[in-house]
């Protein structure tokens, strides 16, 4: 497997909407197996989106089992056209990215969500997310639409929500 | 001509246009900013930013000159070997607040020193009313020896009549 070059901002392709993923063939899968280990070996990272290495498609990583403090998690997600469908309550969260180093900033997210997608051989999946892993997709799923965590930067003074101790 | 990054600190009574005339005079002589912090303190308008490029700090000293007695600002401009791009990401955030008196600042740092604690951004504030003044205080940081030893060391600041909260601070990096 490669490690695939990380695009960094200010390149337009972060800026730019993906095309939904509409063939699961052997080159997709290729792909994945790319990403996964660009991810993989990202400092700290819990995610990665394909445009982050150039691909304007609508493929991404969530892994919340790579959070410092264990978090409730689905494993190692690989989401395929991934759509969120619902979003309930809000926490202000820290985020950074790979494709934004040495920065990091705060930002609202749902703290509940449910998202439905593929996954990598085409089949239909569901999840509802909380907490930690729903900030991840919805990082994620927002390199996917074009949207970068700068562009959802709250007052660097906004509260965190507390949150119970593990 | 050196080029290391210049801190230049400005103080004075908060005014429209302090910071669009001190970065117009430095942006005309061709300097660069770094990382800077600005924000009201009282009544007073307080800057501290990264400058290069724009000579000593004698020079920026005299750049700044009219602009300085225009806004009647306090400036002072040292020379550092700071650099970019050494941002560090705090894990723990505490949150203070209580009835303003003597004490709480060095109280609460002494606490989180002794725990391993190290402050990278910390804002205070002073609300409520002059009769009865509340203390508000938020401290971002890096628990570098866990956030146990850090709920420990604080526990017996609530017997002093302070509320302190302990926040982890968990970065999602995607």
């Amino acid at each position: 497997m490669a490690i695939l070059d990380i695009i960094t901002y200010p390149d337009e392709r972060l800026k730019t909407g993906c095309e939904p993923v509409e063939t699961f063939d052997p080159a997709l899968q290729s792909f994945i197996d790319h990403l996964i280990e660009t991810c993989a070996q990202g400092p700290g990272a819990v995610g990665i989106a394909a445009p982050q290495v150039g691909i304007l498609q609508r493929i991404c990583l969530v892994d919340a089992t790579r959070a410092r403090r264990p978090v409730d998690n689905h494993g190692h997600l690989v989401l395929i056209n991934p759509e969120i469908t619902s979003w309930d309550g809000f926490a202000v969260g820290r985020e950074g990215c790979l494709s934004v180093p040495d920065y990091t900033g705060k930002v609202i997210r749902a703290e509940r969500i449910e998202i439905k997608a593929q996954d990598r051989f085409g089949a239909p999946c569901t999840f509802t997310m909380t907490g930690f892993e729903a900030r991840i997709a919805q990082h994620e799923v927002d390199h996917l639409d074009g949207i970068l965590f700068l562009d959802r930067l709250v007052s660097r003074h906004a509260d965190l929500k507390r949150r119970t101790p593990t | 001509m050196q080029n290391n990054w210049l801190i230049l600190t400005l103080v004075g009574e908060d005014h429209p246009g302090i910071v669009a005339n001190v970065t117009r005079v430095l942006f005309a002589v061709g300097a660069e900013l770094g990382e800077a912090a600005m924000m009201r303190l009282g009544n007073q308008f307080a800057i501290m930013m990264m400058v290069r490029s724009a000579g000593s700090p004698e020079d920026v000293i005299g750049l700044l000159e009219s602009t300085r007695m225009a806004f009647d600002l306090k400036l002072h401009v040292d020379e550092t070997d700071a650099t970019l791009h050494q941002a560090r990401e705090p894990d723990v955030l505490v949150t203070v607040h209580g009835a303003d008196r003597a004490g709480i600042v060095a109280e609460v740092t002494a606490a989180l020193v002794e725990s391993g604690f190290n402050i990278l951004d910390l804002r205070s504030d002073v609300g409520g009313t002059m009769a009865a003044p509340i203390y508000i205080m938020q401290i971002e940081g890096e628990a570098r020896r866990g956030i146990n030893a850090i709920e420990a060391a604080i526990a017996a600041l609530g017997a002093q009549g302070l509320s302190v909260r302990i926040t982890p601070i968990d970065t999602v990096r995607g």
